[in-house]
């Protein structure tokens, strides 16, 4: 039994044997208790644009202030203040410094005074990484064609971006990394047999239409990198229907031989590992799989989206007649379903939304697919569904606690 | 055992719950508000230069919402004026100096058998004793125990989950006061005529459960200490008497809609003290924790100033940004430590070398759906509240908000959702009110 319960059943029972008491839980010896909040250190640099909205009343003691003092003063013994936090830091005081005035300030704020450690930058390189495994697999069945691809993919939303942003006087968001994920998406679902120019003009498309001339983060209708392709398929519509297997041959892909009624000549074990025509990042289903369980396990997408969409392709399918598991490992469907149809801004936000619209797009991918006039339905499906979204989100209002229809 | 949707696991940092409560050191001023609880302000009844007693009482409360106030130290009042309040933002607020005396009030005297006075003897007693919701509501005991005759009340909730991080002040009193807190839920039992009584505790107070377990059956009483899961808000009123009877509480209303009243173990121990001993709530333990030297629970007469205490513990350390009142979730920030402890005060939470992030857009993750315990949709309430539109903010529910800030905590964009809601909140109550009035 611990102390506590001692003492306390000591006060009941009235047992004359003294029990100890524990110590308070607390050193004495560390003046600079680090609170678990999400940065510790002083701020080094504050980007120039981003703005504090009117929450903050007082004003924190000046930066160019604890500078000054340091410099001024290197031998002396460090004056105990306020504003020498570097100096309390470095010197590393070992008794609690019962000088420290009152702070004459206080930051005033509503509440919540804790937050999450996550942040939007740190959701959005989480998604890159998980995208790194089809990555390198299109690089390794693709070879210096696929790299090329994704390099100027990427680079073109980036420059796209910081240009744009520039030139329209709004805050700098490279490091938020979305323009790097639109990039890399674009990269990933075209195929490896176009010109140079074709992902770059995708990419320009996609971020300055479908995303910026928007609003930029949060205020686009149109999954970016979709709004890319499409833009590419309706432009160009011989270059981006034309497929090269992994050994460099021309091709067509397993969905394209559907489509033309022929006979399939991949297995399964083919279209799991990526020995197959199509875009470089939709061929290896392992290494999309990868990428998906790493984004579930952090929560960073929610499953109800993928598992409605795989879920609802694979039964009408199968109530079509067709092979489910062939619909499911063809075509984008794996990375449309994980990495574009859960794409936060376009998708629904409420849980009953979420089903409505995974089930909307494994609905519209077969009958594209099936009686539609191009052989791919996953792109268009999910554009579609994207129209939908606010009438989703108005229709799935959910009822407070405790309310009454 | 749960129950309630959404909820967050923020890190705890019960850094104090392993430290005995410990007395502060009488203070030679004492601040007290006349506006300390939720109703009426009271009327001074006594002016400048006046002696008091400890425990006599100095404020009259006005009409039926309402507490009365009692002084915390024997003395002479200084000053009738405006005082900084940690929630009003002033207040007028009766100073008393100390005479270095501790003379009680003659009319508080001990009782012997209080069980066996009226129900109506008891809810005066405590009226009179000045009792409000120690949990940080500060709703009159009385009001609450007084019910109107067509809700049926069957059942008692004793709040002991504090669900709140950093706060360990309940935790330590169920551990060394639970006798208090066992007699004065007998007391409740008693005076709301209900046969089934609950104490709701977090799984995280492990030895608090197994302490008023062996007081219970000592006492020989049918108190039912129900163990929750550790999640905030497990302790807000409504997730609690779901998680606990799963009953619904409507939007719009009570506890007592449901047959229930929910009751904070301090308070519980404050109607024992008012009943048994005829003490009025002139004192209560709370956590000073966050970024001060020494980090303790300590029992302070009400009315210390707030400087008072940080310097008994130690003072600050590190380089202070926020001054909270009360939990880091639900706490209300000081723009100043001038301030005395009032009755619903149930920590100070010092937050230094912390940063306040900028806001973004939002990006719309859903998070804050996920975690709203009243199945709201925050972050369109606060755009809507962003734009005054305020018809379209009250469609989606704005005025069930508790406030819990689950939704600002998850944000990834930091935006400031519980402030935008509140705003909403606000203006759509009050519009309520005036057209009810019409």
């Amino acid at each position: 039994m611990t102390d506590d319960i001692k003492d306390a059943l000591a006060k009941i029972y009235r047992r004359d044997d003294k029990v100890e008491p524990k110590k308070a839980f607390v050193t004495e010896k560390k003046p600079v208790i680090p609170i678990e909040e999400p940065k510790e250190e002083p701020i080094q640099k504050e980007p120039e644009k981003i703005f504090v909205k009117e929450e903050v009343k007082e004003e924190r003691p000046h930066k160019e202030k604890k500078e000054e003092v340091f410099k001024k003063e290197p031998d002396k013994e460090p004056e105990v203040k306020i504003e020498a936090t570097r100096q309390l830091k470095r010197e590393k005081i070992e008794e609690p410094s019962p000088k420290i005035k009152a702070p004459s300030k206080f930051t005033v704020t509503s509440n919540p005074h804790i937050k999450d450690k996550s942040t939007v930058k740190s959701i959005m390189w989480m998604v890159v990484l998980a995208l790194l495994p089809a990555t390198l697999a299109g690089i390794y069945f693709f070879k210096t064609r696929a790299f090329i691809i994704i390099l100027l993919s990427v680079v073109s939303a980036l420059a796209t971006e910081y240009i744009i942003n520039k030139l329209s006087k709004r805050p700098f968001t490279l490091l938020d990394g979305s323009a790097a994920i639109t990039g890399l998406l674009i990269a990933l679902i075209i195929s490896p047999s176009v010109p140079w120019w074709i992902p770059v003009l995708g990419s320009i498309f996609a971020i300055s239409i479908g995303k910026l001339a928007f609003g930029g983060l949060g205020h686009n209708i149109f999954n970016p990198a979709l709004a890319g392709r499409a833009f590419l398929v309706l432009s160009f519509p011989a270059i981006m229907t034309r497929w090269l297997l992994p050994d460099g041959i021309t091709g067509a892909t397993p969905l394209g031989i559907l489509k033309e009624g022929g006979i399939q000549s991949v297995s399964y074990l083919d279209m799991l590992l990526g020995n197959i025509g199509g875009t470089i990042g939709e061929t290896s289903a392992i290494a999309l799989l990868i990428g998906a369980a790493y984004l579930l396990y952090k929560k960073v997408i929610d499953w109800k989206i993928p598992s409605f969409y795989i879920g609802s392709t694979a039964i009408i399918a199968l109530i079509f007649g067709q092979d489910p598991i062939f619909h499911i490992l063809s075509g984008g469907l794996l990375i449309g379903a994980f990495f574009m149809a859960t794409d936060y801004v376009t998708t629904p936000i409420t849980k009953t939304g979420r089903i409505i619209f995974g089930v909307g797009c494994g609905f519209l991918t077969i009958l594209i697919r099936l009686w539609g006039g191009y052989p791919e339905g996953v792109m268009f499906a999910i554009l579609l569904m994207n129209t939908v979204t606010p009438l989703i989100d108005r229709w799935t209002k959910p009822l407070q606690f405790g309310g009454k229809k | 055992m749960k129950g309630f949707i959404g909820g967050i696991h923020p890190k705890y940092n019960k850094l104090t719950s392993k430290s005995k409560i410990e007395v502060a050191p009488s203070s030679k001023l004492v601040i007290l508000p006349l506006s300390q609880h939720i109703g009426a302000p009271c009327k001074p009844l006594v002016k400048v230069g006046d002696e008091v007693k400890v425990g006599q009482k100095i404020g009259e409360s006005e009409g039926f919402v309402s507490a009365p106030i009692h002084s915390s130290i024997c003395g002479i009042v200084k000053q009738i004026s405006e005082k900084p309040h940690p929630v009003l933002g002033t207040c007028n607020s009766i100073t008393i100096e100390s005479n270095g005396k501790v003379d009680w009030d003659e009319s508080i005297k001990p009782r012997d058998n209080p069980i066996s006075l009226s129900v109506d003897e008891l809810k005066n007693i405590i009226k009179e004793a000045g009792v409000v919701g120690m949990g940080g509501a500060t709703f009159p005991t009385h009001v609450k125990l007084s019910p109107p005759k067509d809700k049926n009340i069957d059942c008692l909730i004793l709040n002991g989950a504090e669900c709140e991080p950093y706060l360990t002040c309940d935790h330590r009193l169920m551990i060394e006061n639970c006798e208090e807190i066992v007699k004065g839920a007998l007391i409740l039992k008693k005076i709301l005529d209900v046969k089934k009584i609950f104490i709701g505790v977090e799984e995280n107070k492990e030895n608090a459960i197994l302490v008023l377990r062996e007081k219970i059956e000592e006492l020989n009483t049918d108190i039912k200490v129900i163990k929750l899961p550790t999640i905030y808000p497990g302790g807000a009123e409504k997730t609690l008497i779901y998680s606990i009877t799963k009953r619904i509480v409507p939007a719009g209303g009570l506890p007592m809609d449901v047959g229930v009243v929910v009751q904070n173990v301090a308070t519980a121990k404050a109607v024992h003290d008012a009943v048994y001993q005829g003490k009025p709530l002139i004192e209560r333990v709370l956590t000073v924790t966050g970024a001060v030297n020494k980090r303790k629970n300590i029992l302070v007469k009400i009315g210390t100033p707030l400087k008072d205490i940080i310097e008994h513990c130690g003072g600050y350390s590190g380089s202070v940004v926020k001054l909270i009142s009360g939990g880091p979730m639900m706490g209300i920030a000081q723009y100043t430590d001038n301030i005395p402890i009032l009755k619903g005060f149930s920590g100070i939470l010092v937050q230094a070398n912390i940063q306040i992030e900028a806001e973004l857009d939002c990006i719309r993750c859903g998070k804050c759906l996920e975690v709203c315990p009243m199945t709201l949709v925050p972050t369109t309430i606060a755009q809507y509240s962003e734009k005054d539109m305020l018809e379209q903010a009250e469609d989606y529910f704005a005025a069930d908000c508790i406030e819990c800030g689950c939704c600002s905590y998850v944000c990834p964009s930091k935006i400031q959702l519980v402030q935008k809601i509140k705003t909403a909140k606000t203006q759509i109550l009050a519009k309520r009110k005036q057209n009810a009035k019409k």
